[in-house]
C-alpha cells in the first residue's frame, strides 16, 4: 500500500471505516454531543457516541456488535450529529458504510427487518420503473413484511386526494436503469 | 601564514561510534596551515578545553577549528577557552560532526570521509576569518510593561521594586484587568478584589512607576536596552490634574444606558464613567464615541456640573515617545461570548450567560450586588446548568486547544451557587475535569462532595427556550450515552479564552512571533517561557497561553527578573555578526554605488546613507552605512547588493566561497 | 435563462401538490422552466444506505442529463433530493477517480457544471425582489418555519443559510404579510424515512415538532420538503397520539404560501389535497 509513514494505521473495523469513509474513529474523544442531540438515540440500543467507542477498542467482539446493532438502521442520517461534533467526524458516512456491510456480512439486526425492506422495495422500484412509483413499492414492501394491514387507512384518502397515482411513469431509459443496478448493488440481492 | 589546529571531539561515543576520530585527526593534520590536530574523548571537559588552550600558546595558533557538536551546544565554551588563551575568539569555528554526520550516518568509512570533508570546509574557512570585537551598547534602565492586568501589575511592582523605573500602560481607563472582575478566586475562595486592589493602590504609589492609562502602543523602534516608543494617550476629556475624582459628572450624565464593560453588559454605566469604584485611577473619562456632545454638538452637563472644571471637551490625544530598555507585553486575554455558539442561540437568550457576566452577578460590586439572579427577570434560578469546554477542544470552531482555566473556574461558579442559593440544583457538563495545580483537585472534589454538585460527563448538544425555561439537551458518556435533558432557569457557558482582539496587530508591530490562535510565542516552550524571540520583550500571563491568576503572576515575576538582569548592566554586549559596506582608498571610497537597494530591503530600518566629504567639506560620494546597533546580521541585504559592497562579518563572502571551493576542490 | 426543473419521485405522487404550487408560483413570476427529459429518482436514503456508488450513481445521473440539455441552473424542490444531488457533486467533484467510475457505471459524462437550488435559492433569486409588490392578501398568519435536515446540512456542503436556527424561510414569509415565531424545532428532523417503516418513531418526532410549534402559537406550519409536509401532515394521527391532544394546524409548502398571497387559486395550489384541512 501507501508508503506514507504517517498514514492512519488502525486494524479491523475502524480501520476498514476509515479506508472507505475517511473517517478516524481515533479523533472521537467520547464527548457525547451526538449522542446527546441525536433524535433517534433512545431507540439505539448504543447511541452514536458507544459506536465510536467500541469501534475504537479494536475488540473483534464488540464490533461485531456493531455490526448487528440496531442503531445503525435506525439512524435517520438527519446529519445533526456531524453539523455538531467538535471533531467534525462524519457519522453518518461511516453509518452509511456500517450499513453497507452488515448488509454484505448478512448480519443486519432482525429488529431492522422492516427498515430494510423499506430501503430495498425503494430500490426495486426505482430498478423497474426509474422512480419510486409509491403503489408498487408498498404492495412490494407490505409483501416483504406482511405488515399488510398497516398504514391501509391512508390509502384511500391518498387515492381521493390525488396523492397516489395507479399508473407508474416509467423511465425511458429503462435498461440504463437496470445497468446502473446491475453494475452497482448486483452483490446485494434486493 | 596560518596556523591552525584542529581538535576531533568523541563526544563520548556520540561520534566515535560511527567516525574513526583517530583517522579524521591524522589526515587533517596533513592539510597546510594546519599547525596541530588531534583528536579526544570529551573535548568540552576542561581536559579537553585545556588541550586547545596549551596547543594555542606552544604554537602559535591563528585559528581553531573543533570538530564535535552542534555550535548552538558549545560554541561560546570554546570561544571563551580561546579567548583566554589569548586568541580571538571569532578565530574559533566549529565543524559539527554529531547532529550533522555521526549521528545520521551508519559506521563506514563513507561516513568518516564526510567527516573528514566537514573539517576541510571549516578549515578554509578559519583560514580566511578575521578577529572581531564584540558590540558594545549602552541600555536605558526604564521598562515598558504593556498591560495593567494583574501580570502586568505584578511585573512593574516586580521591576519598581529592584529599584528600576517602569512606564506601566493600560488601554482601559483603571488598571486591575479581568481579575478585578473576579468575584472569589479559587481554591481559596478568597474575594479578587480585597486582594488585587491594594497592588493596584501601590502601582499608583509607586515613586519608580509612571501609570498612563487609556493608552496604547502607538509604534517601536530600536532594539534590546534601545527602544524608542511612542505611546498614544487617548485624550480622556478631563484634565486629570484638577478632577478631584469626585463623580458628580457621573451621576449628571444623561446619557446612561451604555452596557458597561465591567459588568460584562449586564449593567450600564455613563458617557462619563470610572469603569468600577475601586479604578486606579479613580478619575472619569468620557467615552467619546457615546457621549452626546460629541455625537451629537450640544450636551455638556458634565461641564456644567463639575466643581473642579475639569472637563476638557478640545482635548485630543497625545503622542508621547520614550526610550526603554525592555519591555514587558502583559496584554492578557478576551472570551468568546455566546454570540460565537449556534447550537446555544446565537447568544440571543438573555439567560445564557458566559463565565464572565456570572462573574460579575456573583460578585458584591455586580450588577445584582453579589445574587445570583437572571438578567432576564431577575429571578433567583432554582436550576442552573454549567456547560464547561464552550468552544475550547472544539475543533470545528476553529479552538483545538483547551482554555486551561474553566475547570476550575466552573467548579468555583457552581460552589459560589450552592453557597448563595440555599436548595438550588446545579449540574455541570464537562469532558475531562484537568484541576492540575496545588489543592486544585481536592477543590473540585469539594463541590461535588460537600456542596452537591451534580458533574455529568458530556457535552451539551443543544440549549433553547421554552415555557421561561432553558432546555438543555446532554448525554451522560458515563451512563452509556444516556440522553440527559433538564429544564435550566440558567446556563453558564464556559467560554474559550482567546488573544485579545489587536493581539495579532501588536505582535506584528513588535516583530513577535504568535501562534495560529495570535497568543504571542515564547522563545522556548520549556526553557525560554518568559522570552520572545525578539530579545529585550518578554511576556507575562495570558497574552501567551490561557493562564489562571497563580501562573500569570509567575510569569510576571518571572519576566521582571529578566528585565532586572538586562538591567544590572551598563552595556551589553552583542555578537559582531553584522553587515559592514567596505570601505576602500580613495578615490574609490567604497565599491558601493549608493543604489540603496539594501535600504529598501533591510527589515530592521538599519541602513543609512553616509556623505564622503572631501577636506573642503564637498560630496564627493554617497554610500550606506550600517548602523552596528540596529543590524540583526540576516544577511538580506548582501543578498540584494549588486556590486557585493557588503558582507556580513564573520561570514564574508571570502570566508563563505573558501568553505564552499574546500568542498568542491576535494 | 431556462431554469432546469428536477421534481423527484414524491412531487409526481403523494405531494404533487408541491409541484402543483411550485409551478404555479413560477408561472406566476414569468419564469421560465423546464423539467429535465428523463430524469430517475435520486436514490434517496435507501440507496445510501445500501450501496454508496448506487447512491452517487443515480443522482449523478440526473446532472448528466440536465447538463446534457443544456441546463446552467436547476431548482429542486425536494429537500432530500436538493441534499443527495448536492452531496453526489460535491463527492465527484472532490474525487476525480470516483467521478470517472461513475461516469462509467452511468454511460453518462459528467462535469459538474450546473448549479443546484433549493426552493428558497430559487425563490430568493426569482421571485423575492418582485414579491412585496405582488401581495394582494397578505399571510396574515403567525407561522413556524421548519426547515428540516436536508436544507441546512451537511452545512459545510450545502452552505445554504445558517445551520442553527435558519432564517431564509422566514424572511420570505414576513415578507408575505406572515408573523414568523422563533421557535425551537426549526432543523429538528421529522423523522424522514422512517415514515413507513418505522411509524412510532415518526409519530414521537413530528410530535415534538408540531408540538412546539402549537405550544407557542403558530397558525401553520411552513415547510420545503415532502418528507417533512407528508410526516407532519399525513401523520398527524400518529402525532396528536403521541401528544395526547388533537392540533389541527395545517402544513403548508412555502409556495402554497406565496401564492395565497399573491392570489393564486387555492385548487392550483393543491390545498385540497391535503389532510390536515387548511383554513388559512
Amino acid at each position: 500500500m501507501s508508503s506514507d509513514p504517517h498514514q492512519y494505521v488502525i486494524s479491523g473495523l475502524g480501520g476498514e471505516v476509515f479506508e472507505n469513509t475517511e473517517v478516524k474513529v481515533s479523533h472521537c474523544y467520547q464527548c457525547g454531543k451526538c449522542s446527546a442531540g441525536c433524535p433517534l438515540s433512545e431507540e439505539m440500543d448504543y447511541p452514536p457516541s458507544m459506536i465510536m467507542r467500541m469501534l475504537q477498542t479494536g475488540n473483534p467482539e464488540l464490533e461485531e456488535k456493531v455490526l448487528r446493532s440496531f442503531s445503525i438502521w435506525v439512524c435517520l442520517t438527519c446529519e445533526m450529529c456531524y453539523a455538531r461534533c467538535p471533531m467534525s467526524i462524519d457519522i453518518p458516512k461511516m453509518m452509511d458504510f456500517l450499513r453497507e456491510k452488515a448488509i454484505e456480512e448478512k448480519k443486519a439486526n432482525p429488529k431492522a427487518k422492516q427498515i430494510i425492506s423499506f430501503h430495498k422495495s425503494f430500490l426495486d422500484s426505482v430498478k423497474y420503473t426509474g422512480k419510486m412509483y409509491e403503489i408498487g413499492f408498498y404492495a412490494d414492501y407490505k409483501t416483504r413484511t406482511l405488515k399488510i394491514l398497516d398504514d391501509m387507512l391512508l390509502v384511500p384518502p391518498m387515492i381521493k386526494r390525488g396523492k397516489l397515482s395507479i399508473i407508474p411513469e416509467l423511465i425511458k431509459d429503462r435498461s440504463g436503469i437496470a445497468s446502473i443496478f446491475r453494475k452497482t448493488i448486483k452483490k446485494n440481492k434486493t | 601564514m596560518a596556523k591552525i589546529g584542529v581538535f576531533i571531539c568523541h563526544c563520548g561515543e556520540n561520534i566515535s561510534a560511527t567516525v574513526d576520530c583517530a583517522k579524521v585527526a591524522e589526515v587533517v593534520g596533513k592539510y597546510d596551515g594546519v599547525a596541530i590536530s588531534l583528536d579526544y574523548k570529551y573535548m568540552c571537559s576542561d581536559p579537553g578545553q585545556n588541550l586547545i588552550k596549551k596547543a594555542i600558546v606552544e604554537k602559535g595558533l591563528t585559528g581553531v577549528v573543533v570538530a564535535s557538536c552542534s555550535p548552538r551546544m558549545h560554541e561560546p565554551t570554546f570561544r571563551k577557552a580561546c579567548a583566554e588563551a589569548g586568541l580571538n575568539p571569532y578565530m574559533c569555528e566549529m565543524a559539527n560532526l554529531r547532529e550533522h554526520c555521526s549521528w545520521v550516518h551508519e559506521k563506514g568509512e563513507a561516513t568518516t570521509q564526510k567527516a573528514i570533508d566537514l573539517v576541510r570546509t571549516i578549515v578554509e574557512k578559519v583560514k580566511h576569518n578575521q578577529s572581531l570585537d564584540a558590540i558594545k551598547v549602552p541600555v536605558t534602565k526604564t521598562a515598558l510593561v504593556i498591560g495593567g492586568g494583574i501580570a502586568g501589575i505584578q511585573a512593574s511592582l516586580d521591576i519598581a521594586n529592584s529599584g528600576h523605573k517602569v512606564i506601566l500602560i493600560e488601554k482601559d481607563p483603571s488598571i486591575g484587568g479581568h481579575m478585578s472582575q473576579l468575584s472569589e478566586t479559587f481554591p481559596t475562595l478568597d474575594c479578587s478584589q480585597c486582594i488585587l486592589t491594594p497592588r493596584m493602590v501601590e502601582v499608583a504609589q509607586h515613586p519608580n512607576i509612571t501609570l498612563y492609562t487609556y493608552a496604547e502602543l502607538e509604534s517601536i523602534d530600536g532594539f534590546i536596552g534601545n527602544f524608542k516608543v511612542k505611546i498614544r494617550k487617548k485624550a480622556k476629556s478631563i484634565d486629570e490634574k484638577i478632577c478631584t475624582g469626585c463623580g458628580l459628572c457621573t451621576t449628571k450624565c444623561p446619557n446612561k444606558k451604555n452596557p458597561s464593560e465591567f459588568n460584562e453588559g449586564l449593567g450600564n454605566r455613563t458617557a462619563i464613567y470610572v469603569p468600577f469604584p475601586q479604578a486606579v485611577p479613580n478619575k472619569p473619562v468620557i467615552d467619546k464615541a457615546l457621549c452626546t456632545y460629541y455625537t451629537k454638538g450640544k450636551c455638556k452637563i458634565c461641564e456644567k456640573f463639575c466643581p473642579a472644571h475639569a472637563i476638557r471637551f478640545d482635548q485630543e490625544d497625545e503622542i508621547i515617545e520614550v526610550p526603554v530598555g525592555a519591555i514587558v507585553l502583559a496584554t492578557g486575554f478576551a472570551v468568546k461570548k455566546t454570540d460565537f455558539f449556534p447550537e446555544y442561540g446565537y447568544g440571543r437568550h438573555p439567560d445564557i450567560i458566559t463565565g464572565l457576566q456570572f462573574e460579575r452577578l456573583a460578585s458584591a460590586s455586580g450588577p445584582t450586588l453579589g445574587e445570583i439572579r437572571r438578567p432576564s427577570d431577575g429571578k433567583i434560578p432554582e436550576t442552573i446548568v454549567f456547560v464547561a469546554c464552550a468552544g475550547s477542544r472544539d475543533e470545528a470552531k476553529g479552538i483545538p486547544y483547551c482554555s486551561k482555566i474553566c475547570c476550575m473556574y466552573t467548579a468555583k461558579h457552581a460552589m459560589l451557587y450552592q453557597h448563595k442559593v440555599h436548595g438550588g440544583k446545579s449540574y455541570v457538563f464537562y469532558m475531562d475535569i484537568r484541576a492540575g495545580g496545588k489543592m486544585y483537585d481536592e477543590f473540585v472534589r469539594r463541590a461535588i462532595e460537600e456542596d452537591g454538585v451534580n458533574y455529568i460527563r458530556g457535552r451539551v448538544s443543544r440549549v433553547y427556550e421554552k415555557n421561561g425555561k432553558l432546555i438543555v439537551k446532554g448525554a451522560d458518556t458515563l451512563l452509556g450515552a444516556m440522553p440527559v435533558e433538564i429544564e435550566a432557569d440558567m446556563v453558564v457557558l464556559a467560554t474559550a479564552g482567546v488573544a485579545n482582539e489587536g493581539a495579532e496587530e501588536l505582535a506584528q508591530k513588535l516583530h513577535v512571533s504568535y501562534d495560529p490562535y495570535h497568543f504571542f510565542a515564547e522563545a522556548h516552550p520549556k526553557l525560554k517561557p518568559v522570552e520572545t524571540n525578539t530579545a529585550g520583550i518578554f511576556l507575562a500571563g495570558a497574552c501567551q497561553a490561557p493562564r489562571d491568576i497563580p501562573e500569570s503572576v509567575a510569569m510576571a515575576s518571572g519576566a521582571a527578573a529578566k528585565v532586572a538582569g538586562l538591567f544590572s548592566q551598563d552595556e551589553l554586549t552583542r555578537e559582531p555578526l553584522i553587515a559592514v559596506v567596505n570601505r576602500q582608498a580613495p578615490p574609490v571610497f567604497s565599491s558601493c554605488v549608493g543604489c540603496f537597494l539594501c535600504m529598501s530591503a533591510c527589515p530592521y530600518h538599519a541602513i543609512e546613507k553616509e556623505e564622503i566629504k572631501n577636506r573642503q567639506g564637498e560630496v564627493l560620494k554617497t554610500v550606506a552605512k550600517v548602523n552596528p546597533g540596529l543590524c540583526q546580521g540576516c544577511g538580506t541585504c548582501v543578498a540584494f547588493c549588486r556590486t557585493k559592497s557588503i558582507d556580513i562579518q564573520g561570514y564574508t563572502h571570502e570566508e563563505v566561497y573558501s568553505e564552499v571551493m574546500a568542498l568542491l576542490n576535494d | 435563462m431556462t431554469l432546469g426543473f428536477y421534481p423527484g419521485c414524491s412531487l409526481k405522487g403523494s405531494s404533487r401538490e408541491y409541484a402543483e404550487s411550485v409551478l404555479a408560483v413560477v408561472k406566476a413570476f414569468n419564469i421560465q422552466i423546464q423539467e429535465i427529459d428523463d430524469w430517475n429518482c435520486c436514490g434517496a436514503t435507501a440507496a445510501h444506505s445500501l450501496n454508496k456508488e448506487l447512491s452517487l450513481a443515480l443522482p449523478a445521473r440526473v446532472l448528466s442529463l440536465a447538463e446534457k440539455q443544456g441546463l446552467k441552473e436547476i431548482v429542486v424542490p425536494c429537500a432530500a433530493c436538493y441534499a443527495r444531488l448536492s452531496m453526489t457533486q460535491h463527492e465527484l467533484l472532490k474525487n476525480p477517480e470516483l467521478k470517472t467510475r461513475i461516469a462509467e457505471i452511468n454511460n453518462l459524462e459528467y462535469n459538474g457544471t450546473v448549479s443546484i437550488l433549493n426552493v428558497i435559492q430559487m425563490l430568493d433569486r426569482y421571485v423575492t425582489p418582485n414579491l412585496e409588490s405582488r401581495v394582494v392578501k397578505p399571510f396574515g398568519h403567525k407561522v413556524a418555519c421548519y426547515y428540516g435536515c436536508y436544507l441546512v446540512r451537511p452545512h459545510e456542503i450545502l452552505n445554504f443559510d445558517r445551520v442553527e436556527e435558519p432564517l431564509s424561510m422566514d424572511t420570505l414569509m414576513a415578507k408575505t404579510g406572515a408573523t414568523p415565531i422563533d421557535w425551537a424545532f426549526k432543523t429538528e428532523c421529522c423523522g424522514a424515512s422512517l415514515s413507513i417503516s418505522r411509524t412510532s418513531s415518526v409519530g414521537r418526532l413530528s410530535g415534538k415538532i408540531v408540538g412546539d410549534a402549537s405550544d407557542r402559537g403558530a397558525e401553520a406550519i411552513i415547510v420545503a420538503c415532502p418528507m417533512c409536509q407528508s410526516n407532519l401532515d399525513m401523520r398527524r394521527k400518529e402525532i396528536n397520539s403521541y401528544l395526547g391532544k388533537r392540533i389541527d394546524i395545517p402544513v403548508l409548502y412555502i409556495t402554497q404560501a406565496i401564492g395565497l398571497a399573491i392570489g393564486l387559486d387555492r385548487k392550483a395550489l393543491g390545498l385540497q389535497r391535503h389532510f390536515v384541512k387548511v383554513k388559512v
